[in-house]
C-alpha cells in the first residue's frame, strides 16, 4: 500500500508532468513514520533555478528515503498566486511537509541534504541507513 | 496613474496624495510623496500602525484610492478590533473590495532554511492583493518582523531594497512601519531603502504627562514644516496640530456681543465684547470670576448661541448647581444642546494635547463663544512659558474663526498683573476683578483694564453677586474715598438722613418766615387801623370845630340882632 505512485498536482513545466515515486520497493521497515503517507507541498516562481534545483533535491531526497510513501505537489506561484496565503509563503522555494503532522518548512534549494533531512523529520533510522556504505 | 502624476500649474512639482489624516496633509503640503514608498518610523505604541492603517481607510473612503494591508505582526482579526474603535470598518471595506488585509506571519521557530531562496511570495501575494482591487495605497506594517524571522540578512536586504523599488516602479504610495532603533531611526536601518518620506513619531512622558509628537525627518523634493507637530489618538483617529501654520491673517468683526450683564456692557462702550475677540478676566479667588464667565455662557445661549465651557478646575454639574443658586439657569441651555461643558485636570494630558483636544471639540462644535476657566490652571501641566504659548495658538486658531474667546485667570493677590503680563498682549478686553477690603468687609471691584478698539469706562464698579444675578454699580465715592459694601450703604443712609434734615431745616425756616409774615401784616393792619381812627377822630374834630363856629356866628348875629344895632350902620 506505501508504494502506491502518486503525482504531483502542479510543477513546472520543464519537469516531468509525473512526478514517481522510486521504483525500489519500501522495505517493511515497522517505522511509524514511514507507514503515514507524506504529503510534501513545494512552492515555486515558475522555473528560476533556485524552483528546479530545489525541485530535483527534493525528489532525490524522498526517493532514498521516503520510496513509495510520499507525494510531491508542485505549486507554481506565478500561475496560481492565490495559493501564496494560504500557507504563509514569503520565500520561494518553500516546501511545506503537510502529513505527517505537525507542518514543517524548509525554505531555499534544499541543497543542504542533511538539513533538509533534519528540518522535515524524516526518521533517524532512515539517515543512518543512508550514511551506511 | 495620470491621476497620481497630477501636475500642478504646468511645474514638474512632486505630486502628493492626501492621506486625509487631520492636519497631517497641512504640514506636509498635500500629503505623502505620490507612487513612492514613505517611512512611518517610532518606538513601540507610537501610533505606526494606526498612521498607517487610517492613511488607507481613509484613502478608500475619502480619495477612491482602495489599499493593501500586509501586516506582519497582528492577524487580520486584531488589526480589524484595534481600529474598530476609532470608527473603521475593516470588514465592510473588505466586501466593498476597497481593501485587502494580509496577515503574514513568519516564525523562525518553523522555518528551516537551506540555501539560496528569495522573498518572491511576497512580493507574488502583495501583486495578486493589489491586482484584486485595483490597489493605489499599499502599507507594510511592520516590514521588518521578516528580520527575527529569517537568518540570512544579506538576502532580505536585497529582497527589500528590489521590493521598494518593484512597488515605486508599480506606482504604489506605500506607507513602510517601522520600529525605532538605538541611535538610527529603524532598527535595521531601512531609512536607507527608503528614501522618499521619513515620519518619526514619538510618545513622550515628562513629568508623568505624555504626549505624542510627530515630525517629518527628510521629504525629498518638498518643503515641509520642520517641528515636532503634538498629535493626539482619539475616537477619530489621528489628528495632528499644525501649531505653527497658525498665522495672523484673520478677518475681524463689528459686530458687538452682550457680556451678560448690562452695566458691564455699559462699561464697554455701551455694547459689550466685540465678536471673535478675546478677553481676559483676571482676578484673585473667590472674587466671581465664574460666575461672571456663566453670565456669558447664559447671554450667548440666550440669543441662541453655541457656547463651549472647558472647566479645568469645577465639573460640569458643580458649576450648573453653584450658578444656579445666583439665579443663571444653564440647565435648559446644556439640554438643548447650545452649551458644551467639558471638565478635565489640566494634567490628563500634556498642554499640546489639550490644544489639539480643543481644536478638535471646537471643530466639532462651532460655537460663537468659547470659555476656558481658568487658563492659569494649564501652567501646571507645563510651565508658564508654555501655557502662554499654546494660549496664544488657540487664540489665533480662534480668532480666524471669529470665535469670541473668554479666558478666565486666577491671580493671586501680590501679583495681580504680573502673572498675566505675558498674556497682556494677546488679549483685546481685560477686565480685572480685585478685592476692595474696607471698614472689615471684603467687597468685589470690577475694572476694564483695556479694551481695544472701543470707548470704556475707567471705573471701579462694584460687582455685586446677588441671588437674581450678576450688578454692578457705581462705587461712592465721598470727601473720605472710594467706599464700597455696606460702608457704602451706611454712607448712603448718612448722605440720605443729612439731606432729609436739611430739607426739613428748610421747611422750618419757611414756616417761621410764614409766621413773621403774618405778624407784621397783623401790626401793618394795627397801625392802620389806628391811623384810621385817628383819622376819623381828627375829621370829627374838624367837624365840631365847624359847627362850633358856625354857632358863634350865628349867635353873634343873633346878639347884634338883639341889640338893633347893626353892623350895615356902623359900617
Amino acid at each position: 500500500m506505501k508504494k502506491k505512485p502518486v503525482s504531483a498536482k502542479k510543477k513546472p513545466r520543464a519537469k516531468p508532468a509525473r512526478v514517481r515515486s522510486s521504483k525500489t520497493p519500501a522495505p517493511a521497515r515497522g517505522d511509524s513514520a514511514l507507514l503515514v503517507p507524506w504529503l510534501l507541498r513545494l512552492y515555486v516562481a515558475g522555473q528560476s533555478t533556485s524552483s528546479l534545483a530545489a525541485f530535483s533535491n527534493l525528489k532525490g531526497i524522498c526517493d532514498e528515503h521516503l520510496a513509495g510513501h510520499y507525494r510531491i505537489e508542485v505549486i507554481d506561484l506565478t500561475k496560481a498566486p492565490h495559493r501564496a496565503h494560504l500557507d504563509q509563503i514569503v520565500a520561494l522555494p518553500t516546501l511545506v511537509r503537510k502529513l505527517p503532522q505537525p507542518i514543517k518548512r524548509v525554505i531555499g534549494d534544499l541543497s543542504n541534504v542533511e538539513r533538509v533531512l533534519a528540518g522535515m523529520d524524516v526518521p533517524s533510522r532512515t539517515r543512518v541507513n543512508r550514511s551506511l556504505p | 496613474m495620470s491621476k497620481l502624476n497630477k501636475i500642478i500649474a504646468g511645474t514638474d512639482r512632486l505630486a502628493k496624495v492626501p492621506t486625509g489624516i487631520t492636519g497631517f496633509d497641512e504640514i506636509t503640503g498635500g500629503g505623502l510623496p505620490a507612487g513612492r514608498p514613505s517611512l512611518v518610523c517610532g518606538s513601540a505604541g507610537c501610533g505606526k500602525s494606526l498612521m498607517a492603517i487610517e492613511f488607507l481607510v481613509r484613502g478608500a473612503i475619502q480619495f477612491k484610492e482602495p489599499g493593501v494591508l500586509m501586516t506582519f505582526e497582528e492577524s487580520a482579526a486584531d488589526v480589524r478590533k484595534n481600529v474598530a474603535s476609532l470608527g473603521f470598518n475593516i470588514a465592510d471595506l473588505v466586501a466593498r473590495k476597497q481593501l485587502v488585509v494580509d496577515h503574514v506571519y513568519v516564525n523562525r521557530s518553523e522555518i528551516e532554511e537551506n540555501g539560496e531562496y528569495d522573498l518572491e511570495g511576497l512580493f507574488i501575494r502583495l501583486g495578486h492583493a493589489i491586482d484584486s482591487i485595483g490597489a493605489k495605497r499599499v502599507v507594510l506594517d511592520t516590514i521588518e518582523s521578516l528580520f527575527a524571522g529569517l537568518n540570512n540578512q544579506a538576502i532580505l536586504r536585497g529582497e527589500l531594497r528590489r521590493l521598494f523599488a518593484w512597488l515605486k516602479a508599480r506606482g504604489m504610495t506605500t506607507v513602510i512601519t517601522a520600529e525605532r532603533g538605538d541611535g538610527l531611526l529603524t532598527r535595521y536601518g531601512l531609512e536607507e531603502y527608503v528614501s522618499d518620506c521619513v515620519v518619526l513619531l514619538d510618545h513622550r512622558v515628562i513629568g508623568q504627562i505624555s504626549t505624542r509628537r510627530l515630525r517629518i525627518v527628510k521629504y525629498r523634493g518638498s518643503t515641509h514644516g520642520a517641528n515636532e507637530y503634538p498629535f493626539l489618538i482619539d475616537t477619530k483617529g489621528i489628528s495632528v496640530l499644525p501649531l505653527s501654520s497658525a498665522s495672523m491673517d484673520y478677518d475681524v468683526s463689528n459686530k458687538r456681543v452682550s457680556t451678560g450683564v448690562a452695566q458691564l456692557d455699559d462699561m464697554l462702550g455701551g455694547k459689550g465684547f466685540y465678536r471673535g475677540s478675546t478677553v481676559m478676566l483676571s482676578g484673585t479667588a473667590g472674587t466671581g470670576k465664574t460666575s461672571l464667565a456663566a453670565s456669558l455662557a447664559f447671554a450667548t445661549c440666550s440669543r441662541g448661541e453655541r457656547c463651549m465651557y472647558f472647566s479645568f478646575e469645577e465639573s460640569e454639574a458643580q458649576i450648573l448647581r453653584n450658578m444656579l443658586s445666583i439665579g443663571i439657569d444653564l440647565a435648559p441651555h446644556v439640554e438643548a444642546g447650545l452649551l458644551q461643558f467639558h471638565a478635565t485636570r489640566p494634567t490628563v494630558h500634556g498642554l499640546e494635547m489639550h490644544l489639539v483636544q480643543l481644536h478638535r471639540l471646537v471643530d466639532d462644535f462651532k460655537p460663537a463663544v468659547v470659555i476656558l476657566d481658568p487658563v492659569t490652571n494649564l501652567a501646571t501641566a507645563g510651565n508658564s512659558d508654555e501655557s502662554n504659548n499654546m494660549l496664544i495658538r488657540l487664540v489665533d486658531f480662534l480668532r480666524k474663526r471669529v470665535i469670541t474667546a473668554f479666558f478666565v485667570s486666577l491671580s493671586n493677590v501680590a501679583t495681580a498683573q504680573e502673572t498675566d503680563e505675558g498674556m497682556s498682549s494677546i488679549v483685546d478686553t481685560w477686565l480685572l476683578l480685585s478685592d476692595i477690603e474696607l471698614g472689615g468687609e471684603r467687597n468685589r471691584g470690577l475694572y476694564v483694564l483695556k479694551s481695544r478698539g472701543m470707548a470704556h469706562s475707567n471705573q471701579v464698579r462694584e460687582f455685586l453677586i446677588t441671588s437674581q444675578g450678576l450688578r454692578l454699580v457705581p462705587t461712592y465715592l465721598g470727601p473720605t474715598g472710594v467706599l464700597t459694601g455696606s460702608a457704602r450703604l451706611i454712607q448712603e443712609t448718612q448722605d440720605a438722613a443729612a439731606e432729609k434734615s436739611l430739607h426739613e431745616e428748610i421747611q422750618r425756616k419757611q414756616l417761621v418766615l410764614d409766621y413773621r409774615r403774618q405778624a407784621v401784616e397783623a401790626q401793618v393792619e394795627a397801625l392802620r387801623a389806628g391811623f384810621e381812627a385817628e383819622k376819623k377822630e381828627f375829621g370829627r374834630a374838624v367837624a365840631s370845630q365847624q359847627s362850633k363856629t358856625d354857632q358863634i356866628m350865628t349867635d353873634r348875629l343873633a346878639t347884634a340882632k338883639s341889640r338893633q344895632a347893626g353892623k350895615t350902620k356902623r359900617g
